[in-house]
């Protein structure tokens, strides 16, 4: 009993679960600093052309971008569960709260396939005739909209594919209630992907 | 177990998506109300609230020891001191 429970304790010293979360973290700070960047950016146009931005922002749907944080949201908690179920040994709920997960991500995808899609038939992406035709303050907003809602769009399904890793790791036993800290980290990630949709949000789907 | 740690439960997920989720339609309903210079500010306020909600429970930072916390500080403090010199300079050219 002494022998196993020491060599368990040996085991836990070589995995460094926090040495492995703080380069999540570390990670996570410079995907804030390029997303930071970019709302740095938008920032000094928007405050440039006010009014052009208002009024571009008209355009966009509210109600599929509110939608859309209600699904981040949503998604962010059942990573959020899934890693409680883990922690209580319940293998099942943790996979089950991991596949809600990816299909709210999923709901997420094909929202903004449509907003997006509706957008091209209406003539508005970079560079077309229509859009072009616009003042400079509303080319800059879809210039910055496209470019951020995309970078974060590119983010979920990137998120996706490594929830998707993690969940088949967690069905094979790679992942367990003693060692979870893939689940967590990637869990960090997905998180951070709702943090920077909670400022897009407002900031392009919400100006009056 | 030989971890102390305590590590919330079902129950404080929920209770903090039912909070972020209410301070979504409180930003989508203020949105709708024309409060002129005030909007942006109270949408930026809103926001910081439910990042901190998702940063100290969601992604466990309150309960993680203190080097995440100066961690997130310092970044925090970074993007800071970028903001206000890019503006500091773009007004004041």
């Amino acid at each position: 009993m002494n022998n196993m429970s020491e060599a368990a304790a040996v085991h836990h010293v070589h995995r460094d679960d926090v040495g492995s979360k703080m380069g999540m973290w570390l990670f996570l700070f410079t995907e804030v600093l390029l997303f930071g960047g970019m709302f740095l950016v938008y920032a000094v146009y928007r405050f440039q052309n006010q009014e052009q931005f208002r009024l571009a922002a008209l355009e966009l749907n509210t109600g599929i971008g509110t939608l859309n944080t209600v699904i981040l949201l949503t998604s962010s908690l059942t990573v959020a569960l899934s890693i409680a179920a883990i922690q209580n040994k319940n293998k099942f709920l943790s996979i089950v709260f991991l596949n809600s997960t990816l299909l709210l991500a999923l709901m997420f995808m094909v929202n903004k396939y449509f907003e997006w899609t509706t957008k091209f038939a209406h003539g508005i992406y970079p560079g077309s005739k229509e859009l072009l035709e616009k003042p400079n303050g509303q080319i800059l907003f879809y210039g910055l909209y496209y470019v951020m809602t995309g970078l974060h769009g590119l983010h979920v399904l990137i998120g996706m594919v490594i929830l998707y890793i993690i969940k088949r790791q967690i069905k094979k036993d790679i992942i367990t209630h003693d060692n979870y800290i893939r689940l967590e980290n990637s869990g960090l990630y997905w998180h951070l992907v709702d943090l920077i949709w909670i400022f897009l949000f407002p900031l392009f789907y919400l100006i009056q | 177990m030989e971890h102390t740690k305590k590590h919330p439960g079902y129950l404080t997920y929920v209770l903090v998506w039912m909070a972020l989720l209410v301070f979504t339609s409180i930003t989508v309903t203020i949105a709708g109300i024309d409060l002129g210079k005030y909007t942006l500010l109270i949408a930026m306020f809103i926001a910081a609230i439910k990042s901190s909600l998702v940063i100290n429970v969601f992604m466990h930072i309150r309960f993680e020891e203190k080097i995440f916390k100066v961690f997130l500080l310092l970044s925090g403090m970074t993007l800071l001191i970028i903001f206000v010199l890019t503006f500091s300079d773009f007004l004041f050219r």
